[in-house]
């Protein structure tokens, strides 16, 4: 997070607001309220969009009757039993990757760091192929086997890299070689297995929404109300040790447990939308990005890249079920497609007004 | 006239201990080159005992012996044809390719200043990758050998596609923008490949054995195609290393110093684009050599690119050439590919070489 400089006025553009006693103050910032106030409104909008449309459409109108409890039973059941839980399932996962993506992002300081970087998501994806190929196991299964791989993975990175407290350089590199490893385990197993078989394990590791329901919506619920409020509160000092950890330490934040915490709590999530949706890739890395340049903001945003995030993977679902219609993409290589795409946009667009 | 010949004088004790110091110093310095030098030559013994472990290892073993006669005096034995036409050709492509990945990933984290980087974040990887799906699925070509061309463009076209991105307008290309051009190509290229593979079994089937990496029937007629490429790249890289020492002190103070930065960037992109380009389109995507092999050289020689970047070519080959041969032995029937080896052999001693060393920061 070093190479972007802080614009002048992004700083100071902002106006205080505070309780009468004083106790609670926060600056309110209009491009960041307007910023939120459009991502939400996107992301609604894709949201009703993802409601209507499908073979058997269903007017706005309709929609709304059906969520009210009232109109025909088609209806009713593809709204509130088809399409419903799986636009939550998008919303939901696509918020929790771009925190947990934001999270590691800072605390490795580096823009490439993602969920990747501790294993996890090799792990996960590892877990996953093999519970697939080699067990045959059940939907609920593969979850399990992909949440053990990456908590497992993730803990071994984590001792492997532990040595007079864990640095943040050597945590990588040794994310990096575990991750390298798995991957080889996966190619090994997929260019083994009948092409049947490789083809499921290879669309579940690409991430996909295809036919999640309720289960799956309540089980993310619940690990984003227990994990995101305190990842929230931990904003501030996230940003902090973004300057270097002594400084962060001589400004009296408590390195080693931050970290510790956020990396557990950013597991954590990562592996609730992993065991959900498979290993979707690039909204990790590209929300929080996103977020940023579009916020102006110079440090990390958890807010803004929540909610990027889950704008990403409406749209990437809404793209993955209809643009090539019938044939059904796994949303993760739209997510690839069309996160890639935007921040080529974004880049380009710098590149032409010649800002950093 | 005599005060100012007497100024000198009175200072000539510090003088001399500055030049004893100075001396030292290079004496020193002198004996640290010496060591990298011998480091060098052992490395290069290493990678000679590998290239002639891999060419007498295999489903039939072939003495060393008969290996040199079969180079000298060719009787056409079925065991000399072997060497000839199947394991010498292999183990020359294990090293080009080794060394290309090492020194293109090199090349990467020095140019980026990211110790994250490696040739497939310029792309290189997902372009070549997404042009052998095209080639499959659009042209119906089936062998490594018709892949080629495709491969080699796709990797030039989206390498240059990023360092374009990359490049802030009238200025230069920095670090973070490079890697995030990089990532954002990759990741529309990688989403197009998921899409196309998920649709057609076809393509699937046949990517799924490209895109592990391997050298397996790859002949010479292969590396005839691809050699200028790899060794024009080659020689490029290890020309820039100066230069690049100058880069790596950050662009106003290299600009200060007279460096030429946009030009040295270019000319090692190019280069990178060649050998990455060329070593992918041969052996198919293999991502842990050029990220992880400029680490270990790095632990060695420390940030000195003159240094880094032999080091880096001759540690990568070995490591290539070595899992190449580890593969045609270590399953009891059929082999395992070396893109699987690199992996599994390298991560523990890249592990264990990042826990033992403080590891030297770009």
């Amino acid at each position: 997070m070093t190479a972007t400089t802080p614009r002048p006025g992004s700083v100071r553009s902002g106006r205080p607001v505070r309780t009468r006693s004083g106790r609670v103050s926060f600056l309110v910032r209009p491009r960041t309220a307007a910023v939120t106030g459009a991502l939400v409104a996107a992301i609604a909008a894709v949201f009703a969009a993802l409601l209507m449309l499908g073979e058997y459409e269903i007017t706005l109108p309709r929609v709304a009757a059906a969520l009210a409890g009232q109109g025909e039973r088609l209806d009713l059941f593809f709204v509130r039993d088809v399409r419903l839980p799986r636009a939550w399932v998008a919303v939901l996962v696509g918020a929790s990757l771009g925190v947990a993506g934001a999270v590691f992002q800072s605390l490795s300081r580096n823009p490439l760091g993602s969920p990747d970087i501790i294993g996890f998501t090799g792990g996960a994806a590892t877990g996953a192929v093999l519970t697939i190929l080699v067990f045959g196991g059940s939907m609920l299964q593969v979850s399990l086997g992909a949440v053990a791989g990456g908590v497992a993975t993730a803990g071994l990175v984590y001792l492997l890299a532990m040595k007079n407290g864990v640095q943040g350089y050597r945590l990588i590199l040794v994310g990096i070689g575990i991750s390298a490893m798995l991957t080889s385990v996966r190619d090994y197993l997929i260019t083994r297995a009948d092409l049947t078989d490789a083809k499921a394990a290879q669309v579940w590791m690409i991430g996909s929404l295809n036919a999640r329901g309720w289960t799956e919506v309540i089980a993310v619920a619940v690990c984003m109300a227990v994990l995101l409020p305190p990842l929230l509160a931990m904003g501030p000092r996230l940003r902090l040790m973004e300057m270097g950890e002594q400084t962060a330490h001589a400004l009296g934040v408590p390195v080693q447990r931050t970290q510790a915490v956020a990396l557990l709590a950013a597991s954590a999530l990562t592996g609730a939308a992993i065991a959900v949706a498979g290993p979707i890739s690039f909204i990790a890395l590209a929300a929080p990005q996103l977020a940023r340049r579009l916020l102006r903001s110079t440090g990390t945003t958890l807010f803004g890249a929540a909610l990027m995030g889950a704008l990403l993977l409406v749209t990437a679902d809404l793209v993955a079920q209809h643009a090539l219609s019938p044939a059904q993409l796994p949303v993760g290589a739209v997510t690839a497609v069309i996160g890639g795409s935007y921040l080529v946009w974004l880049l380009y667009r710098e590149w032409r007004t010649g800002r950093a | 006239m005599s005060a100012q010949t007497a100024a000198p004088e009175r200072r000539s004790p510090d003088r001399d201990e500055a030049t004893q110091a100075l001396a030292k110093r290079t004496r020193a310095g002198a004996k640290v080159h010496t060591a990298r030098a011998l480091g060098l030559l052992v490395a290069i013994g290493v990678l000679l005992l590998c290239v002639g472990l891999s060419v007498s290892v295999g489903a039939k073993s072939i003495p060393l012996g008969t290996v040199w006669e079969a180079l000298v005096s060719n009787d056409g034995s079925y065991d000399h044809s072997v060497v000839v036409e199947l394991r010498i050709p292999r183990a020359v492509l294990g090293v080009f390719v080794g060394a290309a990945l090492g020194l293109s990933g090199a090349l990467m984290q020095g140019l980026t200043r990211n110790p994250l980087a490696e040739p497939g974040i310029l792309g290189v990887n997902s372009g070549a990758a997404a042009a052998v799906v095209v080639a499959i699925f659009v042209f119906g070509l089936t062998s490594p050998g018709a892949y080629v061309w495709f491969a080699f463009v796709g990797a030039a076209v989206a390498a240059l596609a990023v360092y374009a991105l990359g490049s802030r307008g009238r200025s230069q290309a920095t670090p973070v923008r490079l890697a995030l051009a990089g990532t954002a190509v990759a990741a529309v290229l990688q989403g197009l490949v998921y899409a196309v593979i998920v649709l057609d079994d076809f393509v699937f089937d046949r990517i799924r054995f490209w895109q592990v990496g391997s050298l397996v029937g790859r002949d010479l007629e292969l590396f005839s195609r691809i050699w200028p490429f790899l060794v024009t790249g080659v020689v490029i890289a290890l020309l820039l290393a100066p230069a690049l020492n100058t880069v790596a002190l950050g662009d106003d103070l290299a600009a200060a110093l007279g460096a030429h930065i946009n030009r040295t960037r270019l000319l090692a992109a190019v280069a990178i684009v060649l050998m990455c380009g060329a070593a992918t389109a041969t052996a198919g995507p293999i991502w842990f050599v050029g990220l992880t092999v400029p680490h270990v050289a790095r632990a060695i020689t420390g940030p000195d690119q003159r240094w880094l970047l032999p080091y880096s070519a001759v540690l990568a080959a070995v490591l290539l050439t070595a899992a190449d041969t580890l593969g045609r032995v270590v399953l009891p029937t059929g082999e395992l590919e070396v893109g699987i080896i690199t992996a599994l052999v390298g991560a523990p001693v890249f592990i264990a070489l990042v826990r033992r060393k403080r590891m030297a920061q770009i």
